[in-house]
């Protein structure tokens, strides 16, 4: 299963975000999104879950037209993790979970014994399993973004769209979630996520597509792409990239004493 | 809460409905006791004649009254949870696309022109529809803007225009016959409520049920929004026309017997959520049933309290303001 963008120009009818875009994501690999507040990285993401009509181009989905596709159809090969939720309604965690199984039923249908066994094994994956019959508006931001994680994973599609999933996380949750998406990948999952963290792009993604004014200006390995000066380019700061003796890269931005 | 707690809520709301419904056949302006109603309804069943006075009380006027009185709390209950679910919000009534409004003024016409009782119905039950309807065509010529938010707003303006109507009618009505009906028709009565009535409603009402209850989980992954609910597979915008064409069409039905009874539809769901959870597969039996009890306590109420009866929507105003408030002020829990 791979998703592929082709010639993509993309946005709102009275308001175009994004243009001249190829992207191409297959299952097991990682592809992460970097790129300044307001680039276009949510709309490109609403673009490929097929929310929003592409203004021109082409996505495929597996081998159709995203277009061509029924609802049901494009959640069971992509999930979506969505960026800072608010909850009307104090659904349990479990039930929240559930959620991410009805594209799997028919529509008249209730969750079945399995999707159940699936939603609880979910949360357990991500060390929540003791949130299950939590209320979701009981919990904190943190917990929350974990819960719609595990949902995702419920979903059991093949890609999964992350819109900036360790935002509201706290440092060592941001690690669970990090190791979370890479053992997901290494059971053949394809992963999409947005970040505003160069760090974590070089933890855990095969490919980086580095975004500026709805065009992406760079893609591929993360060495290759996220380098001083293009980081300035795109942010504006300076920044040293450096390799640490474990193997692992981190980029730190040098701040000015001015 | 405990599972074996929550096992036990719907069973437990299930006879209170029927405790409710009992105490609204025996009491009254001519109290029955209950063996003398379990007499009744014997001699009933078994068709002998001739008819005591007491039969003649329960199956002629009270029975179809306390009948109407569980169907029409039961669907405007059922109708505000699948309105507050739809729209995201927890202060959102079943009139909020206008239906009492288009009812009301299709009620209006009706008495206005002098017309029989059931063209009266008919054109309530028509109006209500035909309000939402307009709302909702309104919604869909707006393209570009979160669709619910449109459909809120068209609600409001549509309603507006439908209660300018109502008033012009009021004031050009013949003061003595037409206005008196018209005022009382406004504020909701069961008090005219006949067996033949229910008949004419019951098969809407079960229909509009029919796809509820089969879509209640897309119901409420639509409960998220209409973005998250099309990522997980719900094609919303296909499942908001049907859940509103099935929620419209429960509260026209009820509307044109019952005329416009306020509240039920806030307050009740409210309290149904607090008891059995958002999940709608529960909300909306535990809402039905509930409001199914209120209503006929109300009902029951407003025929006893004193010489006169009380307009229904005067004591579900009088009763649910004060609780909503005391909502309010105990706290967000049960909706945010």
């Amino acid at each position: 299963m791979r998703i592929e963008a082709h010639d993509l120009a993309f946005g709102y009818p009275e308001r175009p975000v994004g243009r001249n875009l190829n992207l191409t994501v297959e299952t097991s690999e990682i592809l992460c999104l970097l790129g300044p507040n307001g680039c276009g990285k949510t709309t490109l993401f609403k673009t490929l879950l097929g929310l929003l009509r592409p203004q021109s181009g082409r996505i495929t989905l597996g081998s159709d037209a995203l277009t061509d596709l029924p609802r049901a159809k494009i959640a069971r090969r992509i999930a979506y993790v969505p960026q800072a939720q608010d909850t009307a309604f104090p659904y349990t965690s479990l039930d929240r979970v559930l959620m991410g199984r009805v594209a799997h039923r028919g529509v008249f249908a209730a969750p079945t014994r399995d999707d159940r066994r699936i939603a609880q094994a979910s949360l357990a994956e991500l060390g929540i399993a003791e949130l299950a019959t939590r209320e979701v508006t009981t919990l904190s931001g943190g917990q929350r973004q974990l819960v719609i994680v595990a949902r995702a994973m419920a979903q059991a599609a093949p890609l999964i769209v992350m819109d900036e999933p360790t935002a509201s996380l706290d440092f060592g949750n941001q690690v669970a979630v990090l190791a979370e998406i890479r053992k997901l990948a290494a059971r053949g999952t394809g992963v999409i996520l947005s970040t505003h963290d160069p760090d974590q792009a070089f933890a855990v993604a095969n490919r980086v597509a580095l975004m500026q004014d709805g065009v992406i200006v760079a893609q591929g390995t993360p060495s290759e792409v996220l380098t001083p000066m293009r980081l300035k380019a795109v942010y504006g700061v300076d920044v040293t990239v450096e390799r640490l003796s474990g193997g692992q890269t981190v980029c730190a931005p040098v701040i000015s004493q001015s | 809460m405990t599972a074996l707690r929550a096992s036990w809520i719907l069973p437990g709301l299930a006879v209170l409905a029927i405790a409710v419904a009992l105490t609204g056949l025996t009491v009254g302006a001519f109290p029955v006791t209950l063996d003398g109603f379990f007499r009744a309804a014997l001699n009933f069943w078994s068709g002998d004649l001739p008819q005591t006075a007491e039969q003649r009380v329960l199956f002629g006027i009270r029975g179809p009254r306390v009948l109407a009185g569980l169907i029409v709390g039961a669907s405007l209950a059922g109708a505000g949870v699948v309105y507050q679910g739809l729209f995201r919000n927890p202060l959102v009534s079943p009139d909020v696309l206008g239906v009492s409004a288009g009812a009301g003024l299709g009620a209006v016409i009706g008495i206005f022109l002098s017309l029989p009782v059931f063209a009266i119905q008919a054109l309530a039950f028509g109006g209500g529809l035909a309000t939402v309807g307009l709302v909702y065509l309104v919604a869909v010529a707006v393209r570009g803007r979160d669709p619910t938010l449109v459909l809120v707003l068209g609600g409001v303006v549509v309603g507006a225009l439908a209660g300018a109507a109502i008033s012009l009618l009021k004031i050009l009505a013949d003061p003595y016959d037409q206005l008196p009906a018209i005022t009382f028709w406004l504020l909701g009565s069961l008090a005219s409520v006949r067996g033949g009535d229910l008949w004419n409603v019951l098969p809407a009402v079960l229909v509009g049920l029919v796809p509820l209850v089969l879509l209640r989980w897309q119901i409420n992954v639509l409960s998220l929004g209409d973005e998250e609910a099309k990522s997980l597979g719900v094609e919303s915008g296909r499942l908001r026309v049907i859940v509103i064409a099935a929620a419209t069409l429960i509260t026209a039905s009820v509307v044109a017997i019952s005329g416009v009874i306020g509240w039920v539809g806030l307050v009740i769901p409210h309290i149904a959520r607090m008891l059995v959870g958002p999940n709608f597969e529960r909300l909306l039996p535990a809402a039905m049933l509930m409001g199914a009890s209120y209503l006929v306590l109300v009902d029951t109420l407003a025929r006893s309290l004193g010489r006169i009866e009380v307009p229904l929507g005067i004591l579900t105003a009088v009763v649910g303001a004060p609780f909503f408030l005391w909502l309010l002020w105990r706290g967000r829990h049960g909706w945010s």
